[in-house]
Parts: C-alpha cells; sequence; structure tokens
C-alpha cells in the first residue's frame, strides 16, 4: 500500500538530518565505490589473462621436425628430419577420432601486388581444418576447401590488413592476387583476434604451394587438436603417444629432444586454469571483504541512528504511533538511504573504471569492469545487511515503554 | 472518568524492588482539574505514566472512560493513547526537526487524518494558544513558553478525554508558568478533564483539587478553592 504521508514523514525525516543521512549514505556509497572499482581492476587482469592465453585452441598440440642431436639405429646424428604427406596421412589414421582437427602448414614468404599497390606477406600453406585450429574469423567470401586441396587450385584467403593495404579503391573478393609472379584468386577475406600480425597473413591451399614452391610433398609443421572430451591427463599422454610414434617412425633416439618437436597446449592450459583459479579467488576475497566492511559500517549507523532517535520515538508512541509505523519509518528511511547511495557509488565506480580504465592496460588491465547484475547484487546485499541490522534496533525500540524513551534525555 | 483501584507498582532495582505505589485509589469525574502533589519518589509520576498508559501496572484495577486497561497490546495501547489522552511534558517533547504545525499536527496522522484537513486542524489548534503566526517555526527557534504552548495544542489536537500533565510548568519561569496554567484553566473551562503532576504549591492551587501522595500511598485528597492564574498574567 503506498502511504504518502509515510513517504513524507520519510523524506522530511531524511533531509532535515542531513548530516546523518548523508555520513551513512557516505558509507554505504564508498563501500559500494570500492567494491566496483577493486573487481573491475580485478576483471581487468582476468581479461588480460584470458586474451593472452586463449585466442588458439587451447587443446592444440604442434609437431615440429629438426636436426636429430643423437645417432641411432645406425643413423648418424646432424640429420635433417622432414615430414612429408604421409607423415600427416599417418597421424590422421593412427590416432583416429583421438583428433579433432588436423592440418599441415608451410610457411613461405610471397612479395605480393595488386595493381599498383604492393607488399611482403607471410604465407601459410594449409588444409581446411586450419581455420578452426586457429579461429579464423571469416569476414568476407570463404576459407580454403578441400575441392582446393584435390585440384590445387590458385586461390588465397587474405587478411584484414592484406586486404585494406592492397585493394585501396576496391574489394579483394574476386579479384586476382600476384603472388611472386602467379595470379591467385582471392576467394576469402579473414579477421582475427589474435591481434594485427595474424591478419597480415594470407593462407592458401598446401598442396598448391607444395606443388609451386619445389614440386615436392614437404610439409613444415603438423597442428592438431586432440578430442576435448579428453581430460588434462588423457591430454598429456595422448601428446607422449604422438612424439613416441613419430619418433620410432623416423628412427630417432628416445631422448633426442631436438629432432621432434611436440609442443602440447595442454600442458600450459592446466598452468593458466590455476592462475585464473587463483585470480578469481583474490577477487572473491576482495569483493567479499569490501561488502563485509560495508555491511559492518552500514550496521554501526544503523545501530547509532536508532539510538539518536529514541526520544523521537518515545514521543511518536506517546502520541499514538504503533510499533509497526516506527519500525517501517527507520526501515524505509535506511533502505532508501542505502539504495540511493549505493546507486550513486556504482555511478562512481563505473565512471571512474570508464575514466581510468584505458589508461591501465600498461599494467595488464584489459577493460575493467564489472557485470550489472554483480553490483546491483552487492548493493542489494548491502541494502539487506542494512535493513537486517536496523530492523533489530527497530524493533526494539518500538517495544520500548514510550516512558522510558522521554526519560532518556 | 475514571477510575483506579487498588494500583501497586514496583520497580526491579539490582536484586531487590522498589514498591512505588502501594494501592492507589482515584477516582475523577469528567471536567475536574487535579493536580498530585508529592515529594519526588513519592510516585507520582509513575501514577501519571500508569494513567497515560505510558508504563503497566502490576496490579489493581484502571479503568477509563468505562475501558478497562490492562494486558493491552502495544497496538492497542498506541490507538487508546492516541485516542483518549493528551500529554504534557516538563521537557516539552517536540521533535526537534519538525516545525510548530508539524508537531501539533503529528497526533491526528497516527489517527489518519487527510493531510490538509490535519494542517487545518493544527493551525485552528496553534491559533488558539496564540501561535498561528509562528507555525513555520522549529522548536528551537521558540521560547520555553511558547514550546509548552506548541506541546499543549499538540495535546489537544487529537481532542483527548483526559489531559495528562507532568509538572508543565517545571522548566519555565514563574510568569510564564502562570501563562502555561491561564491556558490550562481556560482548557477546563471549557470542559477538559486534567490531571497535572507539580511539586509547586502555588500551580498545585490553580486545581480544583489537589491529591497528595507519599511513600506510595494517598495521604491526602481535598478539592481547593482555584485560584486564578490570569491575575497573575
Amino acid at each position: 500500500m503506498f502511504d504518502i504521508d509515510l513517504w513524507r514523514e520519510i523524506f522530511q525525516s531524511i533531509n532535515k538530518n542531513r548530516t546523518r543521512s548523508l555520513l551513512s549514505g557516505f558509507t554505504v556509497a564508498f563501500a559500494i565505490l570500492l567494491f566496483t572499482i577493486l573487481f573491475g581492476i580485478a576483471n581487468g587482469l582476468q581479461n588480460t589473462f584470458a586474451e593472452a592465453f586463449v585466442d588458439d585452441a587451447t587443446n592444440s598440440i604442434f609437431i615440429n621436425s629438426g636436426k636429430t642431436t643423437q645417432a641411432h639405429k645406425g643413423l648418424q646424428s646432424g640429420r635433417w628430419i622432414r615430414f612429408k604427406n604421409e607423415d600427416f596421412d599417418y597421424i590422421k589414421e593412427e590416432f583416429g577420432n583421438k583428433v579433432e582437427f588436423i592440418t599441415a602448414r608451410l610457411y613461405r614468404n610471397a612479395q605480393a601486388s595488386f595493381r599498383n599497390e604492393q607488399g611482403n606477406y607471410n604465407l601459410r600453406a594449409v588444409h581446411p581444418d586450419h581455420q578452426f585450429l586457429e579461429k579464423t574469423i571469416i569476414k568476407e567470401g570463404r576459407y580454403i576447401n578441400q575441392n582446393d586441396i584435390q585440384n590445387r587450385t590458385k586461390v588465397v584467403v587474405i587478411g584484414r590488413l592484406v586486404d585494406e593495404d592492397l585493394f585501396v579503391k576496391t574489394t579483394a573478393l574476386g579479384k586476382y592476387i600476384n603472388l611472386s609472379g602467379i595470379q591467385y584468386k582471392v576467394v576469402g577475406v579473414f579477421t582475427d583476434d589474435g591481434g594485427d600480425n595474424e591478419e597480415r597473413l594470407i593462407y592458401m591451399p598446401i598442396s598448391t604451394a607444395q606443388h609451386i614452391y619445389g614440386n615436392n610433398d614437404y610439409i613444415d609443421q603438423i597442428n592438431l587438436t586432440y578430442n576435448p572430451e579428453m581430460n588434462y591427463d588423457e591430454a598429456l599422454s595422448f601428446g607422449h603417444l604422438i612424439t613416441k610414434k613419430m619418433k620410432e617412425r623416423f628412427s630417432v633416439a628416445r631422448d633426442d629432444q631436438r629432432a621432434i618437436r611436440v609442443r602440447n597446449m595442454a600442458e600450459g592450459t592446466k598452468a593458466v586454469g590455476q592462475m585464473t583459479f587463483g585470480l578469481s579467488v583474490i577477487i572473491l576475497v576482495i569483493g567479499f571483504g569490501t561488502l563485509m566492511a560495508g555491511i559492518v559500517g552500514v550496521s554501526n549507523i544503523m545501530i547509532f541512528i536508532v539510538k539518536e532517535r529514541t526520544k523521537e520515538i518515545g514521543i511518536r508512541k506517546a502520541l499514538g504511533a504503533s510499533p509497526r509505523s516506527i519500525v517501517s519509518i527507520i526501515l524505509i528511511e535506511s533502505i532508501l538511504i542505502t539504495a540511493i547511495a549505493g546507486y550513486v557509488g556504482l555511478l562512481l565506480g563505473v565512471g571512474v573504471l570508464e575514466l581510468v580504465g584505458p589508461d591501465l592496460k600498461a599494467y595488464f588491465i584489459k577493460d575493467p569492469g564489472v557485470s550489472n547484475s554483480l553490483v546491483i547484487g552487492a548493493t542489494v546485499t548491502l541494502i539487506l545487511a542494512g535493513a537486517i541490522a536496523g530492523y533489530l534496533p527497530a524493533k526494539k525500540a518500538s517495544k520500548i515503554k514510550p516512558i522510558v524513551a522521554l526519560r532518556n534525555d | 472518568m475514571l477510575k483506579i483501584n487498588q494500583l501497586h507498582k514496583s520497580y526491579p532495582i539490582g536484586d531487590s524492588s522498589l514498591h512505588v505505589l502501594k494501592g492507589i485509589d482515584l477516582k475523577v469525574e469528567e471536567g475536574e482539574m487535579v493536580a498530585i502533589m508529592g515529594s519526588s519518589g513519592s510516585g507520582k509520576s509513575t501514577l501519571l505514566n500508569i494513567i497515560g498508559m505510558l508504563d503497566e501496572a502490576d496490579s489493581g484495577d484502571y479503568i477509563l472512560d468505562g475501558l478497562p486497561i490492562k494486558n493491552l497490546t502495544e497496538k492497542k495501547a498506541a490507538i487508546y493513547r492516541n485516542k483518549f489522552l493528551g500529554f504534557i511534558f516538563q521537557s516539552f517533547n517536540l521533535i526537534n526537526y519538525k516545525n510548530a504545525l508539524e508537531n501539533v499536527a503529528l497526533p491526528l496522522y497516527y489517527q489518519g487524518m487527510k493531510r490538509k484537513e490535519r494542517q487545518e486542524k493544527a493551525l485552528f489548534h496553534l491559533g488558539k494558544v496564540g501561535l498561528a503566526d509562528w507555525a513555520d517555526h522549529l522548536p528551537k527557534e521558540l521560547s520555553g513558553g511558547q514550546n509548552q504552548r506548541v506541546a499543549i495544542a499538540r495535546a489537544l489536537a487529537a481532542n483527548p478525554k483526559l489531559l495528562l500533565a507532568d509538572e508543565p510548568t517545571g522548566a519555565l519561569d514563574t510568569t510564564t508558568s502562570y501563562e502555561i496554567m491561564a491556558f490550562i484553566q481556560q482548557l477546563n473551562d471549557e470542559g477538559k478533564t486534567i490531571l497535572m503532576v507539580t511539586h509547586e504549591e502555588d500551580i498545585a492551587n490553580m486545581c480544583k483539587r489537589i491529591v497528595r501522595l507519599r511513600d506510595g500511598v494517598i495521604m491526602e485528597d481535598k478539592k481547593v478553592e482555584q485560584v486564578r492564574a490570569e491575575q497573575y498574567v
């Protein structure tokens, strides 16, 4: 029931006891302000962290080859190991459904030109699965497909920045780009969250590149992602299994660290997971701490307010106020102040984060911010705490015999 | 109007208890103006507080206007206080952040009266005590006598059957005291029943009946020739 007179009483009480209202409001606003800023900064740290580690698929395994460092099975050390298409096929068949996506990679450099514009770019020749491994986002057109691989079509997919560099006045899609003297059709333009370098790349079908650059079937690197249903330990042993099989296949000594190198992201994932977990715990502790401080502050103020108003309560009771009206007038006043002050604190906190947020990037804090639901949750918690903290003394005060309250000069 | 039978009240003091009222019998008719006198500790304020439902008796009967006042819930006590009783205190007990008009209107608010009606009525009662021009002043901007007049207006606003005054002139100088007493006598002339605690002989003599308490019992209960306060103002 909306009782305009009750609200009038409350607003008058807030307005006429300004010091008291401001003081209690300040405590709440400050608690929420601190909460917002600390939480925002912690979130910023976590964002930096997430960005640094999860651009590419986190279940990736990279297989590289190098020179042997030990003689083994009658073969000399210093032998070059080079992967070929058959090795790629071997892994694909040997490990079956343990592999989610797999691609070979061939690295080249290309002088690219279109009309009068030209530039030097890294070229990656890949299989279609590469798109998912690298989390490449197709902006226009399409990615390399199986048909390209089979027919060795002369097509490329270019990064957003390549597009901007070379295709100044026209769109790239469907045009022919010149790479070291050969024309390739641009079938797609992509973007990538991994930063500028990742967008300054040109992808082409691996079979095309093998044909053009040396007419062989060499591969520089094999990348794959393991089945995401594998847990951490399974993923680790899967990485070890690949290492073992590949070393056997190329007659490399077991403890030769150079010839076959397998980098398993699962190893890092666990560390990242632990760090993120640690960070979340710190965030939680900070949030909980500020909130507790706020709750204690609000409770103190409520007890003080009720004490201060004891005489007024006595007068009101002598004039015929029911205990209920006493409790409601005190509680609603405190809830109102807490809510408004909480909102002010929230606005200030978000404002501060917006203001200094961009400057904090140098300190590994990216996009510091808090979700609205979180801060509103914190404010509601404070309001509830204030209400509970106020309710008990208010209830007690409403039960005091008026004569006791009035004697309290 | 008011009937009290064998009223007892004691307060716990540490382990023992202090027997303040030891069987009070009192009957007050409508339109009376009674002074309750006694030295401090005689139990006069306790008696007034019980009559005012600000405190509760341990045993005995108290009937106000035909209604037995016993084992009241807080809510019921609040309603009765609001309906039947008007209070005047020694220290005025005005709410310091409310102006004179708002203070007078407060009991009407608790009666659930509409705001406009409330203010009209409050202003009327302020006018009766001669403070209509001071309606928007805060208690701290008024003199002691003016504050007590505001308190009287507040006590009258709810049109109570019984007016209770606890040392109404205790905080005032003699001249102002007589002014206040003149008001109270005027109210009595208009038919209000008034019960007043005082320890001043001259104030008591301005009532129509004096009840003397000592050590929790009524020693003397006599009608007196009322001294009019106007002549001293």
